[in-house]
């Protein structure tokens, strides 16, 4: 009698709403996504120097001053320049294409120090470290290119090609501590 | 024009749904796997500005964030400029290298992500960014938004 009835009617599950289940789930996860890549300026900070510690020694023509007011004026090496015209400014100082014996020495020696004001906006600072970024992006596609064809951001991380365009053109930004003039 | 007519109106159309559930399941699986619960409500503001030459991050578990900007007041009020790391503000800058320290303690190849006004002032992150070189956390972003 038992095994008979049970037989009859086959015990399922409703399944037509796990549909709407799902849909609400999804639309949950839908809302509460946030699909955004974070992207940003990377830079290593330098260790902190020791108190008996001296600097170590630079050579004058190897370092590029840019010294950034407030009010986002520029002075690179003592010379005003406009916040557009750094990045060409810069490309010339750490690439020095002419032998200049002003500029640095070779590119892998150059070194940027970028120097501000504690009362200088981000938005100014970031942007001053916008074009040094993009002077050494643009040095860097350019060595690239003229090696291997292709430009710097398609090279894989850490291959010898890519360590070989870094070691040519190393981002040495040195951030100084803020001034109050 | 009129045979088509004819055949429209005698065939019913409809569109097979019996595989609804499993592409809404696929679907559902998929921003389950990529979402990331916002894990802090932010007590200080952060308009982040925008920059060109940026790199995107792809290790997120290896990034660290600390929000500055002005300190978010009641009644839509915006109050002076504080340094947020997880969940709180952090009054005392000289806090954060023991906080870092131990940051980096548990993730050696810690990123510390600087998510900064635009408008704030640059003394105070040159203090935090001192403090960070104490904790000998070195790798620092600044994050920006790609410039349209």
């Amino acid at each position: 009698m038992l095994l008979k009835k049970r037989e009859r009617d086959s015990a399922e599950i409703n399944g037509s709403s796990m549909a709407d289940i799902a849909f609400l789930l999804l639309i949950f996860f839908l809302v509460t996504t946030t699909i955004n890549v974070d992207t940003g300026i990377g830079l290593v900070l330098p260790p902190p120097l020791q108190e008996d510690q001296e600097p170590p020694p630079i050579k004058e023509r190897n370092l590029m001053n840019i010294l950034v007011n407030a009010e986002g004026r520029v002075l690179m090496d003592d010379q005003p320049y406009q916040l557009t015209e750094v990045k060409e400014r810069l490309k010339e100082f750490i690439d020095n294409p002419n032998n200049d014996p002003n500029l640095s020495e070779s590119p892998d020696m150059a070194i940027v120090s970028v120097k501000t004001q504690r009362q200088t906006p981000y938005r100014i600072y970031v942007d001053m470290l916008d074009e040094v970024m993009g002077a050494y992006k643009e040095l860097r596609d350019a060595a690239s290119r003229a090696n291997y064809g292709v430009p710097f951001g398609a090279l894989q991380d850490n291959s010898p090609q890519y360590e070989q365009i870094t070691d040519m053109y190393p981002k040495k930004i040195s951030i100084a501590e803020p001034g109050d003039n | 024009m009129a045979h088509f007519k004819k055949k429209r109106g005698g065939s019913k159309q409809e569109v097979p749904t019996s595989a609804m559930p499993d592409v809404v399941f696929m679907l559902l699986f998929f921003f389950m796997v990529t979402t990331v619960l916002r894990e802090v409500t932010l007590k200080v503001r952060v308009n982040l500005t925008q920059a060109e030459n940026i790199e995107k991050i792809e290790q997120k578990r290896l990034l660290s964030y600390v929000y500055i900007g002005p300190e978010r007041l009641p009644g839509n009020q915006l109050g002076e400029d504080k340094v947020q790391i997880d969940d709180a503000i952090v009054e005392d800058i000289g806090a954060i290298r023991n906080l870092m320290y131990d940051k980096l303690r548990e993730q050696p190849k810690l990123i510390v992500s600087l998510r900064v006004d635009e408008n704030s002032e640059f003394g105070l992150l040159t203090d935090v960014q001192e403090e960070l070189k104490k904790a000998s956390a070195f790798r620092i972003n600044y994050s920006t938004r790609r410039e349209p």
